[in-house]
């Protein structure tokens, strides 16, 4: 059944592309349906994986290319299915973002819904080859996405981010048909992989091909910087999906191929992914501080938070691996709602992300619900308890201390960084106030206050189901951890925890 | 000798005789029966003619059971040179399809005749097994290539363009013809498997090593292969159309196949090594020579590009070398990676300079400039579409046929005995694949993201190019999806 979440988002894509109908109420909502659908689809096997206690459910499993040893083989557990959630999530809340979209709406929301089937794909294949498959055909709708659609410097925005993604997956490919070439008899089924145990040297050098490459797309610290100018020339929906999602791709290729199939090289390499991590969580917070454009603070945070992601990987046991996976859904879906109050709220009324004009525009009082929305949003991301982002962050913490104090020392200082930015962000973007602004200054924003349009019902929406996401999983985090403890728990993982968990 | 015999060795080559027959029919057909009919009619007549001839002779081979050996293998007819046989007429078939809508020339039988003869020199050249054979082959293949790309006369361009072409060609057989007598004069053999086992017994000597470098020269200009590619350019970017993809697919493709059968079985014994720790002369670092500098050179050289023909025939030389990594790295498992791979690059090439064409001869100046796709996606929604298949195959992007080739190419190419002897090699070829896509994506930007001027009009595409632009794309698509409709044809490609 969760296979059609795949099937529905590339079909209706595929049909708008091919169709290309002119009116864009048409696509906006075969855009909005079969996204709904999946959400749907989504919600009924997280209901039923509660249910159930068996921790890998296979899909599909057919023979696709014999020869070499490749299936089409889709499965699900419970860390596939919590992303599986958020992609859906994230998903219906994008289009509702983007129900303004004129230009092209056809193309746009084709493009859109192949993008979310590739991801999809990438979270439900339990074969090596059909996940690299689909992770490669998420890698050029962004593209286009960015590159039609976008604001700042779109053109290079977008180029700079495929060209991240496409060495990216090079490096992983590298590492692929390394596998492939020393088994005897090929193969690229995952349960496989995960029980043949390659040699130490060989793990050695294939793991870090294999985890940079994806770790690249989870904005991992040097390989960030295609994050914040991809996120800031994407349209609202694009960023959302690509802060919200498709960082998460990196994550989780990283942790389902990269560590739970190469155990030996992760536990070598762990103590310098810690380094990394725990230098974009500084780097990202620190010069999130400084920026001017509004979309670039939120940019910058999401190479920090995503560090923490990176951190609960790198310790290597239970409680961080599964916070970093919760890390994974709760920025996925504040960094989504973030990305909206900026790109879609505040930038198309205000027509600019300059801080210090928008100080000057006093922007609380003229939209005073995306004000609240976006006040609530930031405290989220700050890691207040009762959101999502404080369970995540406190596990992914503590994981980090039990492998090494000295990581979680310096998170620790990047959230109080991140505490400072975002707290200056909401400042001055909608706390500040038009009286104290000069007459120049006024003119310069254009008319200032009070012409603004409220905040329109799908935007409102759209919000309010990412806050209440947020909220739920903050005060009842069960309810996915009961899905991603036992999922690492699975024999799948067993490899990288076994020696840990004793 | 009786005359049994001869029906017997007719039997062998008769799918190469229908071609050749065919070549001359079109001749007299076009000279005395249509003398009097239109351009147009005589274009679309010879050109269905031809393509008659061929589909006879791929249905021809697909019924045939003969197999076995004609000669000192002169050819030797297994189920991999049938099938190579088959792809190289497919390709041609592709050809010949775009030539029914040419208006550069009156002389179309001259032209379409040439093409069938060229083709007829492929299909024999994948089945020799002998020293005489393939170089006699590969001229039959190539002469009539070097007047196909000057054929319309009014062009300076590729009068010029061809006269390289020609000039390098000539060198490049030199170089083969040389180097294959001494590999003669070692072996005391033309056939390529006592040529083997002769050469077994001999030690690596300098002349020897020379003789199998220059033979891989020649070989190496046939592919376009990096440092052997300058005539690749220039005759992309002029020659017609159906010129222009007969030499980048269907000529490629057979080219391809003998130098597979050359390196895997002639020169087994005199592999060298070329893997990071350990170099010994021999054909492996030659080849991975070759391969590392078309890659290189041809993706960097693709990046500064603006005329999309010359981008095309850039790309085409890192493509070359992809294929040439497999050779290196496992020659013996090289024959099915490399038959899927030149196929579905034939098929993609083909598509793009179609596409390429519609475009240049819409603008009525021949420009391939990018700024002359501007806006593509809106002029011609399903034009742009299928370059954009063809391109994302070109860079090797799912689910199109251009990534399951890399894969296969690259994942064999490590398969060696020991397993990733190679790795250097392959390391850069995926890196240099990850930079090509960059360049494809400079067309797709002009095509998608940028609009064209409000004057530009709709564009017109001729039914018959219509429909072989559609079906190769579909091909592109369907092959990468299910792969296996090609693979498993191949015996012995596991």
């Amino acid at each position: 059944m969760l296979a059609w979440t795949i099937y529905i988002p590339l079909s209706a894509g595929l049909a708008l592309l091919l169709a290309r109908p002119r009116s864009a109420i048409v696509a906006r909502w075969i855009a909005l349906l079969s996204a709904a659908a999946t959400l749907g689809l989504a919600l009924a096997s997280v209901l039923q994986f509660h249910g159930s206690s068996e921790r890998l459910v296979t899909i599909a499993k057919l023979p696709w290319i014999p020869a070499l040893g490749i299936q089409y083989f889709l499965a699900a557990d419970g860390i596939s299915i919590t992303l599986v959630l958020l992609t859906a999530i994230a998903a219906v809340v994008g289009i509702l973002f983007s129900w303004n979209v004129s230009h092209r709406p056809a193309e746009f929301f084709a493009l859109y819904l192949i993008l979310i089937g590739g991801v999809f794909g990438v979270f439900l294949s339990f074969d090596v080859f059909l996940l690299f498959a689909f992770y490669e055909l998420a890698i050029i709708p962004k593209y286009f996405l960015v590159a039609i659609w976008g604001s700042t410097r779109r053109e290079y925005g977008a180029m700079k981010l495929v060209i991240y993604s496409f060495l990216g997956s090079a490096l992983v490919l590298v590492g692929m048909v390394a596998v492939y070439a020393v088994l005897p008899s090929p193969t690229f089924d995952m349960t496989a992989w995960s029980q043949a145990v390659f040699p130490r040297s060989f793990q050695l050098w294939v793991f870090p091909f294999i985890f940079v490459g994806f770790g690249v797309l989870a904005g991992m610290w040097p390989f960030h910087s295609w994050a914040p100018t991809g996120h800031v020339a994407a349209p609202t929906a694009a960023s959302m999906l690509l802060a919200g999602v498709v960082m998460k791709l990196g994550a989780y290729g990283a942790l389902r191929v990269g560590m739970a199939l190469f155990p030996e090289g992760a536990r070598f390499w762990a103590p310098w992914i810690g380094w990394l991590a725990v230098i974009g969580i500084v780097y990202g917070a620190l010069v999130a501080l400084v920026q001017k454009d509004f979309k670039f603070v939120i940019g910058y945070s999401s190479v920090s938070h995503m560090g923490f992601v990176l951190l609960g990987l790198a310790s290597l046991n239970l409680i961080g691996l599964s916070g970093a996976v919760l890390q994974m859904f709760s920025h996925g879906i504040i960094a989504g709602l973030l990305f909206g109050v900026v790109g879609r709220m505040v930038y198309e009324r205000a027509h600019t992300r300059d801080l210090d004009t928008l100080e000057t525009m006093g922007l609380a009082k003229s939209i005073p619900s995306a004000a609240g929305i976006f006040g609530l949003a930031i405290f989220a991301s700050m890691g207040m308890p009762g959101f999502s982002g404080f369970v995540a962050e406190m596990q992914v913490l503590v994981g980090a201390w039990h492998s090494s104090p000295t990581f979680a020392l310096l998170a620790g200082f990047g959230i109080l960084a991140g505490v400072a930015y975002s707290l200056r962000a909401l400042q001055k973007s909608f706390m500040g106030s038009p009286a104290r602004a000069s007459r120049r200054e006024r003119r310069l924003a254009g008319g200032g206050a009070g012409k603004m349009d409220p905040i329109s019902v799908p935007e409102g929406l759209g919000g309010l189901l990412l806050l209440a996401c947020t909220l739920i999983v903050g005060l009842y985090p069960a309810s996915l951890l009961n899905l991603i403890v036992p999922a690492l728990e699975s024999p799948f993982f067993e490899g990288l925890l076994r020696p840990l968990i004793k | 000798m009786t005359s049994v015999e001869y029906l017997k060795w007719l039997e062998f080559v008769l799918p190469e005789t229908i071609l050749a027959a065919a070549a001359l029919a079109v001749l007299f057909i076009d000279r005395l029966a249509l003398r009097d009919q239109s351009p147009n009619v005589r274009n679309l007549l010879g050109s269905m003619f031809g393509i008659f001839a061929c589909l006879f002779s791929i249905f021809w081979m697909s019924q045939s059971t003969v197999r076995g050996v004609l000669g000192p293998g002169i050819v030797h007819l297994t189920s991999v040179t049938i099938l190579a046989k088959q792809l190289i007429v497919i390709l041609a078939i592709g050809a010949l399809a775009l030539a029914c809508e040419s208006k550069f020339t009156p002389h179309l039988g001259e032209f379409l005749s040439l093409l069938l003869l060229s083709t007829t020199g492929l299909m024999f050249l994948v089945s020799a097994e002998n020293l005489l054979m393939i170089f006699l082959c590969l001229e039959l293949a190539t002469l009539p290539l070097y007047i196909l790309a000057c054929f319309d006369k009014t062009d300076k361009r590729a009068a010029e363009s061809a006269l390289k072409y020609f000039l390098f060609g000539s060198l490049a057989a030199a170089f083969t013809v040389y180097g294959m007598s001494m590999l003669y004069g070692y072996a005391g053999t033309l056939v390529l498997s006592d040529v083997a086992l002769k050469l077994r017994s001999v030690a690596p000597e300098p002349m020897l090593l020379v003789g199998v470098t220059m033979t891989l020269a020649g070989f190496a200009f046939k592919i376009a292969a990096a440092p052997f590619h300058l005539w690749a350019p220039d005759v992309y970017q002029t020659a017609p159309l159906s010129a222009a993809a007969m030499i980048a697919a269907g000529s490629k493709l057979g080219s391809f196949v003998v130098l597979t059968q050359f390196t895997a079985v002639a020169l087994a014994p005199h592999s060298g090594k070329a893997s990071w720790e350990a170099w010994f002369p021999g054909s492996t670092p030659v080849l991975a020579i070759l391969a590392g500098s078309s890659m290189i050179i041809g993706n960097l050289v693709a990046l500064r590009q603006t005329s999309v023909r010359r981008l095309l025939a850039y790309s085409a030389v890192a493509h070359a070398g992809y294929m040439v990594v497999v050779l290196a790295g496992n020659p013996a498992g090289a024959m099915a990676p490399v038959l899927f791979y030149a196929f579905t690059y034939g098929l993609t090439i083909i598509g793009a300079f179609a596409v390429v064409s519609v475009v240049q001869n819409q603008n009525g100046s021949s420009d391939d400039a990018m700024g002359a796709f501007d806006g593509l996606s809106g002029r011609s929604p399903t034009l742009a579409l299928c370059l954009l298949i063809f391109l994302l195959s070109l860079a090797g992007i799912p689910p199109l046929a251009g990534f399951f080739g890399k894969f296969y190419v690259f994942g064999e190419a490590l398969r060696s005995k020991p397993a990733l002897d190679l790795l250097w090699l392959v390391v850069l070829a995926i890196g240099m694949s990850a930079v090509s896509l960059y360049y494809y994506l400079l067309v797709l930007k002009h095509v998608y993201v940028f609009s064209a001027g409000a004057d530009t009009p709709r564009l017109h595409i001729p039914i018959i190019l219509r429909c072989t632009i559609l079906l190769l794309a579909a091909a592109v698509l369907v092959l990468g999806i299910a792969p296996g409709l090609v693979l498993n044809q191949i015996p012995g490609g596991h």
